[in-house]
């Protein structure tokens, strides 16, 4: 039986998972309409809807284990922005398709490892929903996969700006890897994984598709931190909330 | 409808006699409710117009994500950012079936693509008009999506076979757009007195451009006989308004909402709702690119399309060096 702080640590965690899908998928939800081409309307829409599917899971078990009888709109929509715990990478603009393709990838990649470990946690819970995500998660990275590497290894002018995109978003890739004391309690717990053990496998990955997609992967180990934590995201997520939660925040108790 | 003044090629129906011997028989097939089918022998002016008719639809369904994708980012809870992203990336899905049908009759999607962009062809009036509440959301699945089935169920039985199809496959989601759309009307009818300012302000913008959907009065026109006749349409402009207006009356109704129209009463002779036209010059204007969003629509596709050049590019760079790599390797 998990005691109160085990159960705030988990809720931090819940947060974690939550959060990443939930930013993540509202940024390429903004896509809708405006991608290249009409096959890329559709599958970035089918990204953005397993994500915030996800989200629903993530945050609904996050208020069942706060206990304080919030919802996963409660947590998504009546939140500001220091209380949020995803990493920087998914609340970053989304750049030109490249640029969005790419940060998919890094953290499909991600996600991909870190599922895969989830489905063996001690919390049932926690498992189920890895289970339910894994399928999603594992078409997503073959696509954002294939999409880096056709773009990468396209025409010049696609290359460069891959190149671009993977030089900007490097320094943000590390930050999915950090471990604090919220890890350290559900490593004990058996309930996920240290985000360090993740860096090999993801690694072999991410080198194995960019090296198909003949880009460079940056070698500066210097990242970005403060999302997860939640210590200082960017400026960019005040904005992204700003339009998201508008409505639940302008007309507070009502039903939608 | 999303296909509307859609200028019908050719002089007007001809008479058996004035008809070849190959026309005789195309009509003959269509009469017999035979599909037609993208190999068999048709007149020109049959495919023309299709073209035009089918590349308008799909025009609409494209540019159509636009208004909609416009709340995705606001949506208020996960469960309607969900299904409003399901509903927009549906409308994406039938622009894609639509195209297919098109290009049956020798027509390839960038080709249509670069008339949409050009202006040379239109989109459905409806969407150059702007989603400004949250209710717009609810009034466009109600309405627009309405307007939409009422058109699109007859067309099920069209002649020319694809586009049947595509219809078919169509109509099977419109249903749940619509009902996703009343649904949130009545949520905001049942609401705060704010939701149901949202929901009447809603009604009042879109009850006109909804009923303009269906095109004028096509009574007296003879190219819109040559359509029926062919059946790439199925029922009059005005049949298929009577119907619409007669079918959301009531539901207005239910939501208790009152739809922006003095006129509006039952005839209990014609056994149907009298209702006043919409404002036709309004509507020619919109058409011609003055309606309150044309610009901002036409330069949301532009841009999309030119910003996505270099992607387009770099995918097709990509599959020559596969295919050269292949070749070289056997
Ligand atoms: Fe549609
Ligand atoms: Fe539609
Ligand atoms: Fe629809």
């Amino acid at each position: 039986m998990a005691g109160k702080t085990n159960d705030d640590a988990l809720f931090q965690f819940l947060l974690r998972m939550g959060d990443n899908s939930l930013i993540l998928g509202h940024r390429v939800s903004e896509w809708c309409g405006l991608s290249p081409v009409l096959e890329e309307d559709i599958a970035l829409a089918n990204t953005a809807l397993d994500l915030i599917g996800q989200t629903q899971f993530w945050l609904g078990l996050a208020g069942e284990v706060e206990g304080k009888g919030r919802t996963a709109d409660d947590l998504a929509f009546l939140r500001d922005a220091w209380d949020f715990r995803n990493v920087l990478m998914v609340e970053l603009p989304n750049g030109d398709f490249g640029q969005t393709m790419m940060r998919q990838f890094l953290y499909d990649a991600w996600s991909q490892v870190m599922v895969g470990r989830l489905i063996k946690s001690g919390d049932k819970r926690i498992a189920d929903i890895a289970e339910k995500a894994s399928k999603e998660v594992a078409y997503h990275v073959e696509r954002s996969a294939d999409t880096v590497v056709g773009l990468g290894d396209g025409s010049e002018e696609s290359h460069a700006r891959m190149q671009a995109a993977i030089d900007y978003l490097w320094p943000y890739v590390g930050e999915m890897f950090d471990g604090d004391e919220v890890d350290a309690a559900m490593v004990a717990a058996g309930i996920a994984p240290d985000p360090a053990s993740l860096r090999e496998e993801y690694d072999a990955l991410v080198n194995k598709v960019l090296s198909e997609a003949t880009l460079k992967v940056p070698t500066d180990v210097f990242h970005h931190k403060g999302g997860r934590t939640g210590y200082m995201h960017t400026e960019h997520l005040g904005h992204l909330l700003t339009s998201m939660q508008w409505l639940q925040r302008a007309y507070p108790g009502a039903t939608w | 409808m999303y296909a509307q003044l859609v200028k019908t090629a050719g002089t007007g129906v001809k008479t058996r006699e004035e008809m070849s011997d190959e026309e005789r028989n195309f009509q003959d097939r269509v009469d017999r409710d035979e599909k037609i089918e993208p190999k068999d022998w048709m007149p020109d002016d049959y495919r023309a117009t299709l073209i035009r008719q089918i590349g308008q639809h799909a025009h609409s369904e494209i540019v159509g994500q636009l208004p909609e994708g416009n709340w995705i980012t606001r949506a208020p809870t996960l469960e309607r950012k969900a299904i409003l992203l399901a509903k927009v990336q549906d409308e994406a899905g039938h622009g894609l079936y639509l195209y297919g049908a098109a290009e049956t009759l020798g027509v390839t999607r960038d080709e249509l693509t670069e008339e949409l962009l050009s202006g040379r062809m239109k989109y459905s009036s409806i969407f150059n008009y702007p989603t400004l509440n949250w209710a717009d959301i609810g009034a466009v699945g109600w309405l627009v999506d309405g307007a939409a089935i009422m058109n699109q169920v007859p067309l099920q039985r069209t002649s020319y076979g694809p586009y049947s199809r595509a219809m078919i496959r169509i109509c099977k989601e419109e249903s749940f757009h619509q009902r996703q759309g009343y649904d949130i009307m009545m949520k905001m009818a049942a609401g705060n007195d704010a939701q149901r300012r949202m929901a009447q302000d809603a009604l009042n913008r879109f009850w006109y451009p909804s009923l303009m959907m269906f095109g004028p009065s096509d009574k007296d026109s003879v190219h819109s006989a040559q359509s029926l006749a062919w059946k790439i349409k199925i029922d009059t402009n005005d049949e298929l308004r009577q119907r619409f207006v007669d079918q959301t009356v009531p539901q207005a109704k239910y939501l208790g909402l009152t739809i922006p129209d003095e006129h509006l009463k039952w005839n209990e002779d014609r056994g149907a709702h009298d209702f006043s036209e919409p404002d036709w010059t309004e509507f020619f204007n919109v058409i011609k690119g003055k309606g309150p969003c044309n610009v901002e629509r036409m330069e949301a596709r532009v841009k999309a399309w030119e910003d996505g050049a270099w992607v387009r590019d770099g995918l097709m760079a990509h599959a020559r060096k596969k295919t050269a790599a292949r070749t070289a390797a056997e």
